[in-house]
């Protein structure tokens, strides 16, 4: 395989956390303009490898390219290279959903004019340029995760990054978001790496899976492919007998406490 | 440079736009001053101490500046794990100019409020001796306020959680407040308490703010200045340095 052609590759990546293995080991590629799925239990370290590919987090040992730039050495170069949508929203509340627009446009250093230009096309793409003065603690949900969508991609990235983007959303909402994700895939031919929960949105949009347990890739494949292996004739069957029909018991992490902390007394 | 000012306009932005939090704030530095300023006011001046309200005023301004300067830092906390913070330390920026511009915002957010507290005294009767120091008066409730928020931003990026918060609040922000000289002179103090009070910050911020309002110090500008200025530098130096190592 031609090398440009994958725009990440990660290989031997593992990350510890005290003596936890969160990731063990793993090793991928993404080709250029694929949609792929990053399936698996909670706690199968989905989360962690997305941390690591996207700077936030340094890898325990491991090589990976994002784009041709290595995280860790040249991560300015790579976090303009990608944009994200996160699992928890990370939109400020207080401020509108034009000045949210703003605010990234100037953190990635977009000059004044294009970000004007970029923010309208954008949010009309994503359907909120109507409501681009009202503050963003005034939406649902679903409008919330379309604007990040938006901002994920003002500043044009080579590839978006989807941490469980439909949780907690309703079907229309999914359905919606799903559509966006595949519309701005096929146009402008964007690599789109994502997370789910739901075994029906990745059959539907993704190119190729990866399911992921105990900080290993089990299985790689599209749906087609996988659901051959395992001799099961939809994609959450072909997930169950990868990954066994065992509920994952997860500690309530630090974080989860302070989610908890935040739904109880609502933001400061 | 530009990431410092975007960060630095949006909690400013911030403030203004709840109202509930400004007056909410006020509450606190109001009740203080009226309750201790007129309840304390005959025994003070039997004892020799004069105006009590005047005594007291630049305490309560400074009291108003260190609860908003650790809170405003402390949101810090929020911001990373779930605000707008995570977007920024995915964006193409450094670590130290996010928490450069997010506690000058806080910092400035916190002398607003004294300020606001400041113009307060002034109604319920405050006299200030010489007009011509306000400039320096100011100097101070600005180091007093980038103190104190170095200090919320430091701690929220040590925290994991607001677990430790409550603490917090209790075993260091209280105290700082309370064996001050916010609420009495230093002089004639037990020997532990005055050993206390001159390793409490605020003590000195609240010593230059009171020579600069009502003339009366027990240290020199000099020295509440290099206290406050030095100990301001090593606090978001060390700050930067735990926030720049953060994994979210």
């Amino acid at each position: 395989m031609d090398k440009e052609e994958n725009i990440i590759k990660v290989s031997n990546l593992t990350k510890n956390f005290k003596d936890f293995v969160a990731v063990n080991d793993i090793s991928f590629e993404v080709k250029r303009g694929e949609i792929f799925a990053f399936l698996g239990p909670n706690g199968a370290g989905k989360s962690t490898t997305i941390k690591i590919i996207t700077t936030l987090a340094t890898p325990t040992s491991g090589k990976i390219e994002i784009n041709g730039h290595d995280p860790l050495k040249n991560k300015d170069q790579t976090r303009k290279s990608f944009g994200i949508v996160f699992q928890d929203p990370s939109l400020d509340d207080d401020l509108t959903a034009y000045e949210n627009m703003a605010l990234h446009a100037s953190l990635y250093g977009l000059p004044k004019n294009i970000a004007k230009s970029r923010i309208q096309e954008l949010l009309e793409f994503v359907e909120l340029w109507e409501r681009r003065n009202s503050f963003v603690k005034t939406f649902s949900g679903g409008m919330k995760r379309r604007l990040e969508i938006a901002r994920g991609l003002l500043h044009h990235p080579k590839i978006l990054f989807l941490d469980e983007p439909t949780i907690g959303l309703d079907p229309q909402t999914r359905n919606h978001v799903w559509s966006y994700v595949k519309d701005i895939n096929e146009k402008e031919n964007m690599t789109v790496f994502l997370t789910t929960h739901y075994m029906d949105e990745a059959e539907r949009v993704a190119d190729r899976i990866a399911i992921m347990d105990h900080g290993k890739i089990i299985a790689t494949g599209s749906s087609d492919v996988l659901k051959k292996k395992t001799n099961t004739t939809s994609l959450e069957d072909a997930f169950l007998a990868l990954t066994g029909k065992d509920i994952r018991e997860e500690e309530a992490s630090s974080k989860d406490l302070l989610r908890a902390h935040r739904n109880r007394f609502g933001r400061r | 440079m530009n990431t410092v000012y975007v960060l630095w306009i949006r909690e400013i932005k911030k403030y203004f736009r709840s109202k509930s939090r400004i007056i909410g704030a006020l509450g606190q530095p109001i009740l203080f001053l009226i309750a201790f300023g007129y309840g304390f006011q005959s025994i003070f001046k039997r004892a020799g101490g004069g105006n009590y309200i005047e005594f007291l005023a630049p305490g309560i301004i400074l009291m108003s500046v260190l609860f908003t300067g650790v809170f405003s830092g402390i949101n810090l906390i929020w911001d990373r794990e779930f605000g707008f913070l995570k977007e920024t330390m995915a964006a193409p920026v450094s670590r130290f100019s996010i928490i450069l511009g997010k506690t000058l915002g806080g910092a400035t957010v916190a002398l607003i409020q004294g300020i606001i507290v400041f113009l307060l005294t002034l109604i319920i009767g405050f006299k200030i001796t010489n007009y011509w120091l306000l400039p320096i008066a100011f100097i101070f409730v600005f180091l007093v306020s980038l103190l104190f928020t170095s200090l919320g931003t430091t701690i929220a990026s040590m925290l994991e959680d607001m677990q430790g918060f409550q603490l917090i609040i209790n075993f260091l922000v209280m105290p700082i407040f309370f064996l001050s000289g916010a609420l009495f002179p230093l002089t004639g103090l037990p020997k532990a308490l005055k050993i206390v009070a001159r390793i409490d910050p605020l003590t000195y911020g609240i010593d230059g703010l009171r020579h600069a309002l009502i003339a009366v110090h027990n240290f020199s500008y000099m020295v509440d200045f290099l206290v406050l200025f030095i100990l301001s530098i090593i606090i978001l130096s060390v700050g930067t340095y735990v926030f720049e190592r953060i994994q979210v």
